[in-house]
């Protein structure tokens, strides 16, 4: 209980100088930008998504793990069985120990879980200065602020930003304006096959419609769902209302 | 057959049960119901359609959920990405929690407004009463499953709350978390609770409806039968059930298809991490205004009793008012306004469980409580007098 106590003190302090140090520790409003998701008969651009895919693969996942997500998941971005299997041999995952006790690797197979980066939290811990980089699976569903805020993160660096030590990179829209995360993005992280100009803009925002699939893989299916499924329902209440009409009227009111 | 009214009496219903499944049916279909009954009176058979879409997923879900604190996280994640219509089934169970509780405490409030407890229902009402604690018992536990991070600093709040009783605290919080924190016996205990208890409610269920079709179902105006003019609930009111259950089915589908961030917490996507404690600690929408009263006493034990006490008080409703028949009808507009305020109470309690309890909320929640419990404790025993003819 005291630990708590102290903890929260601390963070107390620490909160009452990040509020003195600066105007509003509050991260700052991000600009709401257009999703094709983002309403409620919307649809995800599948082709962004894909595009999204290699920013990840290419920027995010040497930190970032998407621990939820199996290779055969990645067919629902619009990818045919073989192209799943060749985008999953592309990654190495473990495969238990050899004979003197060494992890061995081996190329994934779909029905295989994404790798983690890390070998476990101690690793993760270590190589990011004491900060363990999040699992993205579901980050659009638990990121306050979703995917405009996420967007206006992955843009929102000073042009040349550095490490300040204790407190990370300056970007308004984190939490105190500081996050432990480097500028992942520089622009021609990749090469967009379609000819987009991969720019820091442009893959922000593929990545974050990426990971928005990612938080919500069977949202353009719920919809369909809901649109059919709500037109079969009115048609129905149509003719129980007539019917309902029908029966009640021998009744004197 | 879209017949006339007609009137039948129990002993015909009770030689029809005598031969066959068909023959009974054929009974409740020619159950005589009150010819005035509202659209408040169509609540029931929506619940029994949410129970029976409940019990159906459930069981699905069954099929493809691990009680481990190691991989339950992980075998819901595999529900929703995975198994085929995974999505679809969580999505149905998920939605019709919320459905199924706002249709009970819109039955419950039904059944407040109109005096459905009044003798010879006691039996319904009671029934009913234990089907809410049953059934907040059931959602409590399901919310544990899929070991979130609410999931699991709920379980650890509601063991702490428990623990907090005299005498025998300690050991129930120990029966019920099966160690100091929650972990791999508390999700075996509660898996076995939240599959258990679904079967128990559906007997309860047959149990309710056995009662109101013995005493008769209670009618908007109060009055017998015999005064109403009585319809056959089969085409009658099936056909009214029929559309209400197609209408709420509409909502259902709006809800968990376009809007489902309306009931889905979403800190629960986080795996359960005994070393982060966040933030706000707060439970599915229909425990906030029972969180709140909790909170909004300094003292543990206080605020465990003032939230159980409030679905407690429930029980004793029939003999809060005990005015048999209605000499001196209440007014409507005395009945609907404090029915509202009861309402009014309670979600502004809801709305300070919501937030942190200090300065103006722990106020809000205060007087809340106490609209909540007025209702209870002066209304309806000063109602009762009224209607008794003596003036309170």
């Amino acid at each position: 209980m005291s630990a708590r106590m102290f903890l929260t003190m601390a963070a107390g302090l620490l909160w009452g100088s990040s509020v003195l140090a600066q105007p509003a520790g509050m991260p700052a409003q991000a600009a709401r930008q257009h999703w094709s998701f983002a309403a409620p008969l919307g649809h995800f651009d599948l082709a962004a998504v894909q595009r999204g895919y290699a920013v990840f693969a290419g920027s995010c996942a040497s930190c970032h793990s998407l621990s939820q997500l199996h290779f055969s998941d990645f067919a629902g971005m619009g990818l045919q069985t073989p192209e799943v299997v060749a985008l999953a041999a592309t990654w190495q995952v473990p495969d238990g120990l050899d004979a003197e006790g060494r992890l061995k690797h081996r190329a994934a197979r779909p029905d295989d879980a994404l790798p983690s980066p890390y070998s476990g939290p101690e690793a993760a811990l270590l190589a990011n200065q004491g900060v363990v980089p999040p699992d993205l699976s579901r980050i659009l569903k638990v990121y306050p602020g979703g995917a405009d805020r996420l967007y206006a993160l992955l843009c929102g660096y000073g042009p040349q930003s550095e490490r300040q030590k204790g407190r990370g990179f300056f970007n308004p829209y984190a939490i105190g304006h500081f996050t432990a995360m480097p500028p992942p993005l520089h622009g021609n992280e990749v090469k967009y096959a379609d000819g987009t100009v991969p720019d820091v803009q442009a893959e922000a925002r593929d990545v974050t419609t990426f990971l928005a699939w990612v938080s919500a893989p069977h949202q353009d299916q719920r919809r369909r769902l809901g649109v059919g499924v709500g037109l079969y329902l009115c048609f129905l209440a149509v003719l129980f209302a007539i019917l309902n009409r029908r029966i009640w009227s021998d009744v004197r009111k | 057959m879209a017949g006339k009214p007609f009137c039948q009496n129990g002993q015909d219903t009770e030689q029809a049960a005598q031969s066959g499944l068909g023959a009974r049916a054929m009974a409740y279909g020619r159950l005589p119901l009150p010819a005035d009954l509202n659209w408040l009176w169509v609540v029931g058979a929506v619940l029994c359609a949410v129970l029976a879409l409940m019990v159906l997923t459930g069981l699905s879900l069954t099929l493809a959920y691990t009680p481990d604190a190691t991989l339950a996280f992980g075998s819901v994640e595999g529900i929703e990405r995975r198994l085929p219509a995974g999505w679809l089934l969580r999505a149905m169970h998920m939605t019709g929690a919320s459905f199924f509780m706002l249709a009970l405490y819109i039955h419950l409030l039904r059944g407040l407004y109109y005096r459905s407890y009044q003798p010879p229902r006691m039996g319904v009402w009671i029934s009913g009463c234990v089907l809410l604690v049953m059934a907040m018992v059931t959602a409590f536990a399901g919310y544990v499953l899929p070991w979130g991070q609410m999931s699991y600093w709920g379980a650890d709040v509601a063991g702490k709350a428990v623990g907090a009783l005299p005498l025998i605290g300690g050991w129930l919080e120990g029966v019920f978390l099966g160690g100091d924190t929650p972990g791999t016996p508390t999700l075996h205990r509660m898996f076995a609770l939240h599959f258990g208890l679904a079967f128990l409610i559906m007997a309860m269920v047959v149990g309710h409806i056995t009662a109101v079709h013995a005493r008769g179902s209670s009618s908007p105006s109060g009055r017998p039968i015999t005064q109403t003019g009585a319809l056959p609930f089969h085409p009658y009111f099936t056909v009214r059930d029929m559309l209400a259950t197609v209408l709420v089915a509409l909502g259902f589908v709006a809800v968990l298809c376009f809007w489902p961030d309306i009931i889905v917490e979403s800190a629960n996507y986080r795996p359960a991490n005994p070393l982060h404690t966040p933030a706000d600690i707060e439970p599915e929408w229909y425990f906030l205004p029972f969180y709140g009263m909790m909170q909004a006493v300094p003292f543990k034990l206080g605020g465990l009793l003032l939230s159980g006490g409030a679905v407690a008080v429930l029980f004793a409703v029939p003999w809060l008012d005990r005015a048999a028949g209605s000499l001196r009808p209440v007014p409507t507009m005395v009945k609907a306004g404090a029915l509202f305020l009861l309402v009014v109470s309670a979600v502004a309690t809801a709305c300070a469980g919501l937030h942190h309890m200090q300065g103006g909320w722990l106020l809000v929640a205060r007087l809340g409580m106490v609209g909540y419990y007025a209702y209870f404790v002066l209304y309806l025993p000063l109602c009762s007098r009224w209607q008794q003819g003596k003036t309170a």
